[in-house]
C-alpha cells in the first residue's frame, strides 16, 4: 500500500513537470487570467491586439517592455509563488502566474 | 479679479457651448479652449494668435490602419500650430508609441518644426514602457530634474505639469503619488487666488469612465489644493477625444490626438486605435488653442 502510494506520488510529480503555458492578450484581457504551472516552467504571453501591451510584475520581477501587436514575452518561473502582473499602459488589465 | 462667480461660470459655459474651430472672447482671465481639426480651416476673427497650443497623443511609431502616416498628421498638426502663432506650446503626452529611441528621435525632430518659442511636455503611458522612463526624460527631463512635475509661468497665469502615468496600481486608474501631491502643495502655497492656473497631465485628471482607465486615482487631492483659485484650466489627453467639463470655477477638457482616433467611451473591448474611413481622419485629428482674451483690470481712485 505504501509502496503503491509512493509510486503515484512519483507518477503525479513527474507528470507535474515542467509544463509551459501560453497567456493571450486579446481584447484588452490575458487570457487565461490565471495560470498555474509547475516550478521550473516557462509562461510565453502573447499580444494579438492592435494596441500595445506590457506584461509587467508588481513585484519587479519581470517586464516585458511594450510589445506591440504579435509580440511575445517568454519568463520562466524557477521559484513557487504566486506571481501578480499587470499591463502598465492599461492598468486596469491584470493576470497571475501560480508557480507550484 | 473680481468678476462673480456667476459670471465666471456663465462665461465659461459660453465658451464651451460653441463647436470645434470657434473663437470667442471671455472676460475675467479665464483661459478658453478652441479645438481646431485638421480638416477645419482657420477660423474667422482668429487675429489672436492663441496664448499657446496643445497638442497630445502624437504616437510616433505607430503604423497600422487607423494612420499608417503619423509623422504625417503630426507635421500636419505643427502646420496648423505655426499658422496660429501661438507664444508656446504644449505636448501632454505619448509621443512615443512604443517608448523606443527611434521614435523619440523621429517624434524630437519632426517637433522641431515647431515655430513656438517653447515646447513643454509631460510623459504619457506609452512613453514610459521601458518603467523608468529612461529615454523619455534623457530627452525631456531638464524641466523637473527628472521627476516628471514642474511648473512655470508665463502671461501671469501659472502652469503646473503633472505626471499621472508612472505611479499605477493594479486594477486602477493613473496616479499623482504622494510625493508629487506635496510638491504641489508647496509649489501653489503662496500664490494669491486670482493668478490663472494650467493644469496638464496625460491621463484625465478626472474619472470620464473607469473600466477603460480614464481617470485618476487620487486627483481629488490635487483639486484641494486648487479648489481656491478663481480660474482653473486642466488640459489632458490620452482619450483621443474631446471630451469637457465645467465645475465652479475649473474647466476640464481633453484634445484630440494627432495620430489616430478613439472610440466613446464603452464603445468595444477597449481604448485601442479606431479606424475610420480616410476622408474622415482629418476631422477627428488636431489640437487646442487657449486663449485669454480680456483680461478685466480695476483700479481704485481717491479723493485726494
Amino acid at each position: 500500500m505504501l509502496l503503491r502510494t509512493l509510486l503515484l506520488a512519483l507518477a503525479f510529480s513527474t507528470a507535474a513537470l515542467a509544463q509551459d503555458a501560453t497567456v493571450t492578450i486579446r481584447n484588452f484581457d490575458f487570457s487565461p487570467m490565471d495560470v498555474t504551472v509547475s516550478a521550473g516552467s516557462t509562461v510565453t504571453w502573447k499580444n494579438l491586439d492592435g494596441e500595445p501591451h506590457t506584461v509587467t510584475s508588481t513585484d519587479g520581477i519581470f517586464r516585458s517592455g511594450a510589445l506591440d501587436q504579435d509580440q511575445s514575452f517568454s519568463f520562466k518561473f524557477d521559484r513557487p509563488g504566486v506571481y501578480k502582473y499587470l499591463c502598465t499602459i492599461h492598468p486596469r488589465m491584470t493576470g497571475s502566474v501560480t508557480v507550484k | 479679479m473680481t468678476d462673480s462667480p456667476d459670471r465666471s461660470r456663465r462665461d465659461a459655459l459660453k465658451c464651451l457651448g460653441f463647436g470645434a474651430g470657434t473663437v470667442f472672447t471671455l472676460s475675467g482671465g479665464v483661459l478658453c479652449a478652441t479645438d481646431l481639426a485638421l480638416a477645419a480651416a482657420r477660423p474667422p476673427g482668429a487675429a489672436r494668435a492663441p496664448f499657446f497650443v496643445q497638442i497630445s497623443d502624437s504616437h510616433i511609431g505607430f503604423s497600422r490602419d487607423a494612420n499608417p502616416d503619423v509623422n504625417v498628421t503630426l507635421e500636419e498638426t505643427i502646420g496648423l500650430a505655426n499658422a496660429l502663432n501661438p507664444d508656446f506650446a504644449i505636448h501632454t503626452g505619448d509621443i512615443t508609441h512604443l517608448s523606443r529611441p527611434a521614435e523619440f528621435d523621429l517624434a524630437a525632430q519632426l517637433l522641431k518644426g515647431l515655430n513656438a518659442s517653447e515646447l513643454h511636455t509631460v510623459p504619457g503611458e506609452h512613453d514610459v514602457t521601458d518603467g523608468t522612463g529612461a529615454e523619455y526624460f534623457a530627452r525631456y527631463g531638464a524641466a523637473s530634474a527628472n521627476r516628471g512635475w514642474y511648473s512655470f509661468d508665463a502671461r501671469g497665469a501659472h502652469f503646473v505639469a503633472l505626471v499621472n502615468v508612472m505611479d499605477f496600481k493594479a486594477g486602477g486608474l493613473g496616479g499623482l503619488g504622494a510625493d508629487q501631491i506635496a510638491w504641489l502643495k508647496d509649489d501653489l502655497a503662496h500664490r494669491p487666488a486670482s493668478t490663472p492656473v494650467v493644469v496638464f497631465a496625460h491621463m484625465p485628471l478626472w474619472t470620464i469612465y473607469a473600466p477603460w482607465g480614464w481617470g485618476t486615482g487620487d486627483a481629488d487631492q490635487a483639486f484641494a489644493l486648487l479648489r481656491r483659485f478663481g480660474s482653473v484650466t486642466v488640459l489632458n489627453g490620452h482619450i483621443h477625444q474631446i471630451v469637457q467639463k465645467v465645475e465652479g470655477n475649473m474647466v476640464f477638457h481633453t484634445a484630440r490626438s494627432t495620430a489616430f482616433p478613439q472610440p466613446a467611451a464603452g464603445d468595444g473591448p477597449g481604448p485601442g486605435p479606431l479606424s475610420v474611413p480616410r476622408a474622415d481622419l482629418a476631422r477627428m485629428l488636431g489640437l487646442t488653442g487657449v486663449t485669454v482674451a480680456r483680461h478685466t483690470k480695476l483700479s481704485d481712485a481717491t479723493l485726494g
